[in-house]
């Protein structure tokens, strides 16, 4: 027994010693992406086993935070950082975007299987202008809707991109929330029950008769929550797939900056989904100081490539051919150690 | 503080020992401190910006606008613990009596460690339960009734959402109850057998025993249990995020929602981006962690006092 151990502790120690070195890459940042990126990071293992990428999945706001401290290596967020952030990072930063995400109007109304909301009834809705299921406005998308009493309006309480997303949308559709409310990821609701993270809002719904609230689109899929279908810039009423995200995205390509930092919701696409929005990575454009940045770099290009095939698995939107493309260029525009 | 003695005589491995234990007391106490200042350094911004006293008083809480008024969230943290001391406190003293007074021993001892066992329930398992099975008891037969039978009260005026204060202040009741009925039975244990022989003695029925010889000597005791289980239900987080509807807002209604300081950190800290969001949320955290200070304090000078 006591020969094993000496010769287990022996190969233990001699394989530490004279493998190769690993490069441990550590990130942090938002929660919507973290089933994708932690698949990533672990596949991305087995085809480069030298690289390690450690991901913390503690929201948008820490990853910015933490980004800027230069406790990490890269970010994730899932709205893009704002001048007045990028200004106190002190250097170039890229954003990368990885997938698409988006948020669905979620609803319990019993004996109702279908619901149609446009931009007008959402904007009312959450700004309690709109009160009751009986209402005519409702009727009119609606004609089979049979429901009566009052709308129990529930949105996220904890800050979150799905807020984000969400008042995004209805800042550019709504003159008013926009003036009212605003955008961001905590934002002060003019009515409504709150509920914490995805699981409390999705618990408050399916607890609350009449109720309707705003979830994120993967964690409503796996739960199978009923999801209204949105009338979009161009008229049509889309249902959230797949699909309809990321030709929300592809509508868009024309008006994409150079630093990748777009909002799409509210796209104007054939068939685009109305609220969507990029996830994405935040690299620092100098990574020259260690070997990190060789391995990084490494990790993007394959993320955005062979990357894309597990998102549509994972339930996420992949980005657009076109896109990818000028990605993989923006990539090589990271200085790495020579 | 005692000195460490200094005779020949003594071991080394007793000094060290000392030395040891004492420099362990004094890192928790260092820890405590420490926690103050860095509360009182990450609120710096939000003191500067608002002013402590106008912080406390103003009542909007928009992180968009970047106005931040702790009014709301401190009616609903006083709100909700008091309303859980209402029912707990009675019902705690009176499991209490029970079971040092009346119930048979071994009855006392099964029960009394079934209701400590509800201190070791995590919080997150009280939230869970009070979505899912006391949130819709609430909303379809609790408040229904409340509001047709009482519904010329203010308090119990507005729609039956399940959650609410009303909940929270449920929920947190059962979740003070173990700490107030144990400090209780022990205050209520160091009563002399005699005083309630005597009592006995000179013809006091049972229950006037219990007023005369127990509860009458034990109320420094009590308003301690009391504190005790304010300063526990002043921090609870996670389960009354999950039933209060997470809403920052004065209304008088106990079946609105509201918003407590412990549930605004957590909701609002790892998304929270700008340095005065930030600050704000720490500048709550400080004012929480004085009140819960201060309530404990006093709780234990309390119970001191009857020892």
């Amino acid at each position: 027994m006591r020969k094993k151990l000496l010769l287990l502790s022996f190969a233990l120690f001699h394989s530490a010693l004279f493998s190769q070195a690993t490069t441990l890459i550590n990130g942090a940042g938002a929660t919507f992406p973290y089933p994708l990126y932690s698949r990533w990071f672990s596949d991305y293992q087995k085809v480069s086993p030298t690289t390690q990428i450690n991901y913390q999945s503690i929201g948008s706001g820490g990853g910015i935070r933490q980004f800027t401290d230069k406790t990490i290596d890269f970010g994730a967020t899932d709205s893009p950082m704002t001048d007045e952030q990028l200004k106190k990072v002190g250097e170039p930063v890229i954003h990368i975007p990885t997938a698409i995400g988006s948020v669905v109007v979620s609803y319990n109304l019993p004996n109702q299987k279908k619901l149609k909301l446009n931009s007008d009834l959402i904007a009312a809705i959450f700004l309690g202008d709109l009160k009751k299921w009986e209402d005519p406005r409702l009727k009119k998308l609606n004609p089979d809707l049979s429901v009566s009493g009052d709308i129990v309006v529930i949105h996220r309480s904890d800050g979150s991109g799905t807020t984000a997303v969400f008042t995004d949308y209805l800042a550019k559709v709504s003159p008013q929330w926009k003036e009212k409310v605003g955008t961001g990821t905590s934002v002060k609701f003019p009515v409504g029950l709150g509920g914490k993270g995805n699981e409390g809002v999705a618990g408050l719904i399916k607890q609350t008769p009449l109720s309707l609230g705003y979830i994120e689109f993967v964690y409503a899929k796996t739960n199978q929550l009923p999801v209204s279908t949105l009338q979009n810039a161009k008229g049509e009423f889309v249902e959230p797939t797949l699909a309809s995200l990321t030709a929300a995205a592809n509508a868009m390509m024309g008006s994409m900056p150079q630093d990748y930092r777009l909002s799409i919701t509210n796209s104007a696409g054939k068939g685009s989904y109305p609220l969507s929005s990029f996830t994405y990575l935040l690299i620092r454009q100098d990574m020259s100081g260690s070997e990190k940045g060789t391995a990084l770099v490494g990790f993007l290009k394959w993320a955005l490539k062979e990357g894309q095939k597990t998102a549509a698995a994972l339930e996420y939107a992949p980005l657009p051919a076109a896109l990818e493309k000028k990605l993989q260029n923006t990539v090589q525009t990271i200085k790495v150690a020579k | 503080m005692i000195k460490p003695p200094k005779r020949k005589d003594v071991r080394r491995a007793d000094r060290i020992f000392f030395w040891v234990i004492r420099s362990l007391s004094a890192l928790l106490v260092l820890a405590l401190v420490s926690m103050g200042l860095f509360l009182f350094d990450a609120s710096e911004l939000a003191i500067k910006k608002n002013g402590f006293v106008s912080f406390i008083l103003s009542s909007d809480w928009d992180p968009v606008q970047d106005v931040y008024g702790a009014l709301p969230v401190i009616f609903g943290t006083v709100v909700s613990s008091l309303l859980s001391l209402l029912i707990a406190f009675p019902l705690s003293v009176g499991i209490a009596l029970f079971l040092n007074e009346i119930a048979p021993a071994k009855l006392a001892r099964a029960v009394g460690f079934l209701v400590e066992m509800l201190a070791a329930i995590p919080s997150v398992i009280y939230g869970l339960w009070g979505i899912f099975v006391l949130v819709p008891w609430l909303r379809t037969h609790v408040q229904p009734f409340l509001i047709a039978k009482f519904g010329f009260l203010p308090i119990f005026q507005g729609p039956a959402y399940g959650v609410g204060m009303f909940s929270a202040g449920l929920i947190l009741s059962l979740m003070i109850l173990p700490t107030i009925s144990s400090i209780s039975r022990e205050v209520f244990a160091a009563i002399p057998r005699i005083q309630r022989e005597s009592a006995l003695a000179l013809g006091a029925t049972r229950w006037e025993m219990i007023k005369l010889a127990v509860l009458k000597s034990s109320k420094g005791g009590l308003f301690g249990a009391m504190m005790l289980g304010l300063g526990r239900a002043l921090g609870e987080t996670m389960a009354v995020t999950m039933v209060i509807g997470n809403r920052a807002q004065i209304v008088s209604s106990l079946f609105a929602p509201a918003q407590t300081m412990a549930s605004v950190i957590a909701n609002e800290y790892a998304e929270a981006t700008s340095d005065i969001h930030l600050s704000s949320l720490a500048l709550v955290g400080l004012l929480l962690f004085l009140v819960t200070f201060l309530t404990s304090s006093i709780a234990r000078i309390l119970i001191w006092r009857v020892k």
